[in-house]
């Protein structure tokens, strides 16, 4: 499973690196290294709706250091069948 | 529209450039490009030239270069025979000052014995003469003057001669010995030498992608842009840059602070560096200090970081770099290169571009452009790598001291390269090579050159959300 955070200047601005940060630790955590990819994207084009994710070839957006664990829960342990 | 350059050899390039990339993106370019000339010259009253039939001669070859120029001399700065001039090859006269003095300094220190003294005023004999400028020297009056052709006088490494034909005088690139820093492209007070353009590669990589959705095409920007376009926001240039067809504009200054991060490692464990970012002073050390090329850093420039970098993100993506430089447009074309950076274009060609698209930038939203940090952003200008490689060094908690020798301008470089290649420059480990006085915003193809750009450029950086080079970098740590 692919994920891209992107690192346009819009969601820059916003944090992508807190978004990134919370990610990473996840997958150590979960120990997903093996199954999902974490990459940047300069630009996905949602630069209104930052910080703009894609998760398994889906937008998620408005992600937030509030809501980054959440997100990465609902997209990406689920469907992964985790927990 | 009005459009700022230093001088009007630059609006004649832009206004070409610009009929060029109209009809380009229009798609007529083959069957109306023969248009051109008269298009931009109409009526038949001469301003430039003996007649208009000649300067719409030279508008051909400008249209020629603007195409791509000469695909069969493989350097990017080339000679428009017909537009040089042929400067005066006379180089030194004297002139109404001479009072005929009786000190006859210039004849007793020429040391050819070019000089006599004729009815009580100095002659110079031409075909002795080798021009070293030696009685202009000592003349009391200031009576003799050295002219040398403004070519000539502006390539500090003596890449150009004139031909010595007799009745064509042109001026002649030496491409063994030329670093392509454009400066000569810059003086030439008759536009007769230029850097032949890559726009059309441009265009119709922009035209291939179909808006996108074939694959996207970045442009990443050299941080010299802080002191161009006076007359828009760099927000808004960058919302032009788009509109033009760009998926996104990266800050090449995210590039130079991964330069400045492994270059600080590399100092650290060489002991003696020189820096590599400015690929004319590079092109300088190979062609004329061979023996010191070992200590040129390893480390890609940071155009070919970020682009690298981007192409990580996005395999099947297209970066075209637009900056002041025209040596930039030999580096791509490396080997080693290639693979990363597909196009270079320059501030000119950018502004061509954009107007060929009526797109003004001074009429729209501002789109926001951050990557880098303060100190990516000021290697633009002179002492702004080695302070960002000091940074580096600290932030990384490496224990080693930077000591330095800042190289203003190639006349600069080559002090430097030489003591280092003599063992004599004991009082520096790092040599910061700009081939440009000032550094990049003294690039060959800036749109304006002015005393304020340096202060531009450190308010630019200031601007950065990110202060340090390590808080940059934090998001391009994925796949690396």
């Amino acid at each position: 499973m692919d994920i891209y955070v992107c690192v346009g200047s819009s969601c820059h601005l916003k944090g992508s690196y807190n978004i990134i940060h919370v990610f990473q630790e996840l997958i150590d955590q979960y120990n997903l290294k093996d199954q999902v990819e974490l990459k940047a994207s300069f630009c996905l084009g949602r630069c209104t709706d930052g910080v703009a994710t894609k998760i398994n070839g889906e937008f998620v957006d408005h992600v937030s250091p509030e809501n980054a664990v959440e997100v990465f829960h609902e997209h990406v342990l689920k469907p992964l069948g985790v927990e | 529209m009005n459009r700022n350059f230093d001088t009007d050899v630059q609006l004649l390039k832009y206004k070409v450039l610009k009929a060029v990339s109209k009809r380009a993106f229009e798609g007529n370019l083959e069957t109306s490009y023969y248009e051109i000339p008269k298009e931009i010259i109409p009526g038949n009253k001469a301003t430039m030239r003996c007649c208009v039939y000649k300067e719409r001669a030279i508008l051909g070859e400008r249209v020629h270069m603007a195409m791509g120029g000469d695909p069969d001399n493989p350097n990017v700065i080339q000679v428009i025979g017909v537009a040089c001039d042929e400067c005066p090859v006379h180089r030194v006269t004297v002139g109404e000052s001479c009072r005929g003095c009786i000190a006859h300094r210039c004849q007793n220190v020429c040391p050819k014995g070019a000089i006599s003294i004729v009815n009580r005023r100095a002659v110079i004999d031409h075909s002795k003469c080798v021009a070293c400028g030696k009685c202009a020297q000592v003349c009391s009056y200031g009576a003799i003057q050295v002219q040398d052709r403004p070519c000539e006088r502006s390539c500090k490494v003596g890449a150009i001669r004139m031909d010595t034909t007799e009745g064509d005088e042109k001026a002649v690139i030496n491409n063994d010995k030329c670093i392509a820093c454009g400066s000569c492209v810059y003086q030439c007070p008759f536009g007769a030498i230029v850097d032949r353009s890559f726009i059309l590669d441009a265009i119709r990589m922009l035209k291939e992608s179909k808006d996108k959705k074939e694959y996207k095409v970045y442009a990443i920007i050299a941080p010299a842009i802080s002191s161009q376009f006076a007359y828009a926001k760099i927000g808004q240039i960058v919302t032009g840059i788009k509109m033009l067809g760009f998926h996104e504009v990266v800050e090449t200054a995210l590039g130079a602070d991964m330069t400045a991060y492994s270059e600080a490692a590399e100092l650290a464990e060489k002991g003696f560096l020189t820096s590599s970012c400015c690929p004319a002073f590079v092109s300088y050390v190979e062609k004329f200090f061979p023996q010191m090329k070992e200590h040129v850093s390893h480390n890609p420039s940071p155009m070919v970081q970020i682009a690298r970098y981007i192409k990580e993100t996005d395999p099947t993506g297209k970066v075209i770099f637009i900056g002041p430089c025209t040596a930039k447009k030999m580096e791509f074309q490396r080997e080693e290169v290639r693979p990363y950076v597909d196009c270079v274009l320059t501030f000119e060609e950018l502004q061509a571009l954009l107007d060929s698209r009526d797109i003004e930038p001074e009429n729209l939203e501002e789109s926001l452009l951050d990557n880098a940090s303060y100190y990516g952003r000021i290697f633009a200008r002179s002492g702004g790598l080695s302070a960002a490689v000091e940074e580096a060094l600290k932030e990384r908690g490496i224990d080693f001291a930077v000591k330095p020798e800042i190289c203003d301008g190639i006349e600069e470089c080559r002090l430097a390269l030489l003591k280092a290649s003599k063992g004599l420059l004991k009082e520096s480990n790092f040599i910061e090579g700009m081939a440009c006085v000032g550094g990049c915003i003294g690039g060959a193809a800036c749109l304006t050159h002015g005393p304020k750009d340096k202060s531009e450029v450190d308010k630019y950086g200031r601007l950065a959300m990110e202060k340090g080079i390590i808080d940059a970098l934090r998001v391009t740590t994925l796949s690396r």
